[in-house]
């Protein structure tokens, strides 16, 4: 099994398949829903971000609190095709890699090739699991969201499978 | 009669809803375990094994064996004989439901649907009461996540459509449903009453253990056949193709009306999380 390093090189993209399972480590943004959709509203005008989309990985995700002394709660993906309509864009604009589950759409898989990026499903479910991987987190964007506000986080081996590749592949 | 406090329900509530966060349901890591034994395509194995993991680490850690701890559905069974004293029933389930979401450190997933401003605490849980015979009172709790919910239906089939009608409108919610939901999922199905009453139906079938069959043949039939042309669709676990995309069918039925046949198909997803308890 291949272990990645986040960010991913051009290198570390072009040489993934489909199917293929990797664990992943570095740096990681969370965004869902109603994150998506403020994000979406500050490009639309003009305004800048509150954090560097370019090489970035957003991971589908809103994690459980954190219980005193541990860096996260538990925090496994969530369904991704509610991210299809922001997706294309983010990509377009330099989104380096996503991390969620199931299918997207035909749209997002193109985006994914045009760009030479790629998406990753982590196990939808393994919310103990995902939470144990994370080192460290910190909230840096729409805290009012509480659990779907921004959280950048320090992950370890995250177990995940490459679900489309920059080749246009698709696991399902 | 007998003189309960609701206190008593809220306690048994909080109980409940802490277990429900963190465990699945013995049935669920049997047909888990099953699933894993039988699947030979391996990215379907390493996910399948991937989640058999998972559920151990949250048991020794105490930890929601899923983020999504889901909205709070509270079913009671109240005999007739029970004469409820103390706060309002709907309060009592609220607060034990808050102070577990709390205690537990459960996310908080519940907000208004227009604002999508969030609740803050997990309430309200969505409660159903019916009214049985006895002095005791049956409390069923599970925490619904939405992944799966999200990927439900509910169709009004002509009469004429009869069985094989049901087992492909149950097979064809799951096909479209894809990955979405985490598969393997299981099927709750509500056949038959009105619009309402088969998506309760649907939802209840869903707090019976996996691999229990409905006791009325034709209804076990339909849970057979239904199951069996699932999992030939090669979904599998998270969609990663292989012989499980579901669990079980589970089907719960009420008479309906002569023009109508009503099938309400409610996922969920491999987490199956229910507790019940007897006070």
């Amino acid at each position: 099994m291949k272990n990645l390093q986040l960010p991913l090189t051009e290198k570390d993209v072009k040489n993934l398949r489909a199917g293929e399972s990797v664990t992943l480590s570095g740096t990681v943004l969370t965004a869902r829903d109603c994150a998506h959709k403020r994000i979406a509203e500050m490009i639309k005008k003009g305004e800048s971000l509150p954090f560097d989309l370019k090489g970035a990985v957003i991971y589908y995700a809103g994690p459980c609190p954190a219980k005193p002394n541990s860096p996260s709660g538990s925090c496994g993906p969530t369904t991704s095709a509610r991210m299809d309509a922001f997706a294309p864009s983010l990509l377009d604009l330099g989104l380096g890699a996503i991390i969620g589950k199931g299918e997207m759409s035909d749209d997002v898989r193109e985006a994914i090739k045009r760009n030479a990026s790629v998406y990753f499903a982590a196990i939808g479910g393994a919310g103990a699991l995902y939470g144990n991987a994370i080192k460290k987190s910190e909230c840096i964007a729409f805290e009012d969201l509480l659990s779907e506000a921004v959280y950048k986080l320090e992950v370890e081996n995250f177990p995940a499978v490459v679900a489309y590749d920059c080749n246009g592949g698709s696991i399902y | 009669m007998r003189k309960i406090n609701t206190e008593i329900i809220e306690r048994k509530i909080y109980e409940a809803a802490l277990h429900a966060g963190i465990n699945v349901t013995d049935s669920c890591r049997a047909a888990m375990q099953d699933a894993f034994k039988a699947e030979t395509n391996p990215t379907a194995a390493f996910a399948l094994k991937t989640l058999l993991s998972n559920a151990d680490v949250a048991r020794e850690k105490a930890m929601p064996v899923c983020q999504d701890t889901g909205m709070a559905v509270v079913m009671l069974e109240i005999g007739q004989e029970v004469f409820l004293e103390g706060k309002p029933l709907a309060d009592a389930v609220n607060d034990g439901v808050k102070k577990a979401y709390a205690d537990g450190y459960f996310r908080k997933s519940v907000c208004d649907p227009i604002t999508r401003v969030n609740t803050g605490d997990n309430t309200p849980a969505v409660l159903h009461t019916e009214i049985t015979k006895g002095d005791k009172i049956k409390l069923t709790f599970m925490p619904k996540g939405f992944g799966s919910e999200n990927m439900s239906r509910l169709y009004m089939l002509k009469p004429s459509q009869g069985a094989q009608g049901i087992i492909d409108a149950i097979t064809e919610t799951v096909k479209l449903a894809g990955s979405r939901p985490c598969p393997p999922v299981y099927v709750g199905v509500g056949i038959g009453g009105t619009f309402d009453g088969c998506a309760h139906l649907a939802k209840k079938a869903l707090t019976r253990d996996v691999g229990q069959y409905n006791p009325r043949e034709e209804i076990a039939f339909i849970e057979c056949a239904a199951l069996e042309k699932i999992n030939a669709l090669d979904i599998g676990c998270q969609g990663f193709h292989g012989k499980t995309t579901a669990l079980g069918v589970a089907c719960e039925w009420a008479p309906t009306h002569i023009a109508g046949l009503p099938v309400a198909v409610n996922i969920q997803c491999h987490c199956i999380r229910c507790v019940k308890a007897e006070i």
